[in-house]
């Protein structure tokens, strides 16, 4: 007898199409949460970044008249001085009320004391409980501190001294994150929102199969059909994977959009996003949608009821995320034992997709090898399990 | 024709089935009857094969439906306790899809498909997807869906609970006129008065054993009662099931 697999597809597949409710999850929420998640984030952590090196650091200052030079200083060094009256009291009251972020207090005998070579005070109030605030106090302790080395190297340099005899130790901050290497914790976000979308799509098809029937009433008619159960669930497998191919093609295509309007180069990221790197990544999670199918199916094929499968694939979903931030944590490298792990696998290659970074053939065949033969066990167990008598519930 | 033999089943500790033995006859209807919790559904979906007996043996037109499963399934229509439709299919695409999954094709199913619209009286909602459809329209869609490749043998679980008179008249008025094209009709309820009118043959089932079987007057007879309603109350021992 001819296999009935097809038909189970085609029919599952106009059934999903006419969920509305099902399909806006599975092609619409689904893929663009992410991308739009992904793009706001960068966005926001653009704007952070810029405004610390480019703003003006506005700064109120009272007594600017006390040291000219001072204020030259810092007015050559993008601070815009606000001038205000206070003493050290109504500074105090006006920072902690947040009036001011924070204030400078250049006292009357500022210019005698530094005339004569004695310390200068100067008092930097501020308010160490708010964070806010917390960047803009840096940046003035940081603008006085270095007009402060340069006095003192002007003194020395006046009295005949070499300026580097107080300075027995000097520190260099040698930072070797690169450019690309900043960009993987949020690289590695995408990964899972691409992984994400994939099971959504596929969710309400994968608990309709078992769950679903079962609810309605409909499994047990299903079952009195003379088709083997194996070609039901096979059937049901492949629509599935059809939604969760469908959805994972919106996304990377919202991905492809929404890093276009994100400049991430001002954030020293590089991403290669490029067609060609879309449709690898395509290629690449392909094998993903069979294992993420037969998995939602086998998953909720133990449950009683549509609520209770949707449930326990809320579980299911955060699954992926562990390799991911097993990576994220102790910084993997790539290797091909890593290969042989779904999720895990398709992150690091996907990272180094678009880092540009170069990936050993080998890497991909493994990855979609491992990820397919997986799912195709778990497509073998989901029809192991749609035979159990104690599927009918 | 259907014949069970010695069938027993049980979930767990309990024993839903004890001893099951009966046959059903081409051309008759017989009523599978008894109290709730008696065994009815169970031997049943024996009979339709989403079960397996523990010990026993059962058949369809000769076909053993443990051994020979999908043959058994290709001559029996089933309409199962509370018969669910897909929602999003219309009317005329839930019967067309079991008519796929029995493999006609796609012109004999078209003929097929409009000729059971017309004698189950479904042409009103034949293209209205299931969603809305009332407890009579959704049994008369889900009949339809079982008598699509014509099986010999037709398996109704509790067909009328939850249709109202009109729907529960034509329905019998139904299975009347498929018994007189030939067909073995099986049908399980717990409403004698049911079994009683339609019946050609009765099969009394009470804790998970046959009771009682033959046709109304054997029963009769067989239980010393001048009444079927008494003769159901010696063989089952409760008054339960009479309305």
């Amino acid at each position: 007898m001819k296999s009935r697999i097809g038909t189970v597809f085609r029919k599952e597949v106009l059934d999903n199409f006419r969920d509305r409710r099902s399909l806006m999850s599975a092609l619409f929420f689904g893929p663009l949460f992410g991308p739009f998640l992904f793009a706001i984030m960068i966005s926001f952590a653009l704007d952070k970044h810029v405004s610390e090196v480019d703003e003006p650091l506005q700064l109120p200052v009272s007594g600017a008249e006390n040291a000219p030079n001072l204020i030259a200083f810092l007015e050559r060094s993008n601070t815009e001085i606000v001038k205000i009256e206070a003493d050290l009291d109504s500074a105090r009251i006006k920072v902690r009320d947040g009036e001011h972020d924070l204030a400078l207090i250049i006292p009357a005998g500022f210019g005698e004391n530094f005339s004569v070579g004695q310390p200068a005070v100067v008092r930097l109030v501020s308010d160490s409980a708010n964070n806010n605030t917390a960047k803009d106090v840096r940046r003035a302790r940081a603008l006085l501190d270095a007009y402060q080395r340069r006095m003192g190297m002007l003194r020395l340099q006046a009295r005949g001294l070499n300026p580097t005899t107080v300075m027995p130790v000097i520190v260099e901050d040698v930072d070797v994150s690169t450019p690309t290497g900043r960009s993987v914790i949020l690289l590695g976000m995408m990964t899972y929102f691409v992984i994400f979308s994939m099971l959504m799509g596929g969710l309400y098809l994968a608990i309709d199969t078992t769950a679903g029937e079962r609810e309605r009433g409909s499994l047990e008619p299903l079952l009195t059909l003379p088709v083997p159960r194996s070609d039901l669930i096979i059937g049901k497998i492949l629509a599935t994977c059809v939604y969760m191919i469908t959805s994972l093609a919106v996304t990377l295509l919202a991905f492809s959009v929404s890093l276009q309007f994100v400049p991430l180069e001002e954030l020293g990221m590089t991403a290669n996003f490029g067609p060609s790197v879309v449709i690898r990544i395509f290629l690449l999670m392909l094998p993903f949608a069979l294992l993420g199918a037969a998995l939602m199916t086998c998953v909720a094929s133990f449950t009683k009821s549509y609520k209770e499968a949707q449930t326990y694939l809320t579980v299911v979903m955060l699954v992926p995320t562990l390799p991911i931030l097993f990576a994220a944590i102790r910084t993997v490298k790539p290797d091909l034992s890593y290969m042989m792990v779904p999720s895990l696998s398709q992150h690091l290659i996907i990272t180094d997709l678009m880092k540009a970074e170069p990936i050993p053939l080998a890497y991909p065949l493994v990855s979609m090898g491992s990820t397919l033969l997986l799912g195709l066990l778990l497509t073998a167990l989901a029809a192991r399990l749609y035979k159990r008598e104690g599927i009918l519930g | 024709m259907i014949e069970a033999g010695a069938l027993s089943k049980s979930f767990g500790s309990v024993r839903a089935l004890k001893d099951i033995t009966f046959s059903a006859a081409d051309g008759r209807i017989t009523g599978l009857l008894g109290p709730n919790g008696a065994g009815k559904s169970t031997t049943l979906r024996i009979l339709y094969t989403v079960l397996r007996p523990d010990t026993g043996r059962a058949s369809v037109d000769g076909h053993d439906v443990v051994s020979d499963s999908l043959a058994a399934r290709r001559s029996i229509g089933v309409l199962p306790h509370g018969a669910g439709l897909y929602p999003h299919l219309t009317a005329r695409e839930n019967i067309t899809y079991y008519g796929r999954m029995h493999g006609i094709g796609n012109s004999a199913l078209g003929r097929r498909v409009d000729e059971l619209i017309a004698l189950l009286d479904i042409g009103e909602f034949a293209d209205r997807r299931a969603k809305g459809f009332s407890q009579g329209q959704r049994t008369k869609v889900a009949l339809a869906r079982a008598l699509v490749h014509q099986p010999r043998n037709l398996l109704l679980d509790e067909p009328t609970n939850g249709l109202d008179v009109m729907a529960t008249r034509a329905l019998r008025e139904m299975i009347l006129r498929l018994r007189d094209t030939g067909i073995c009709i099986l049908f399980s309820s717990h409403v004698m008065q049911e079994v009683a009118a339609l019946c050609d043959d009765i099969v009394i089932v009470g804790h998970g054993r046959v009771v009682a079987a033959g046709k109304p007057d054997a029963i009769r007879r067989q239980t010393g009662k001048s009444t079927l309603e008494e003769a159901f109350v010696a063989a089952i021992g409760t008054e339960e099931g009479l309305e």
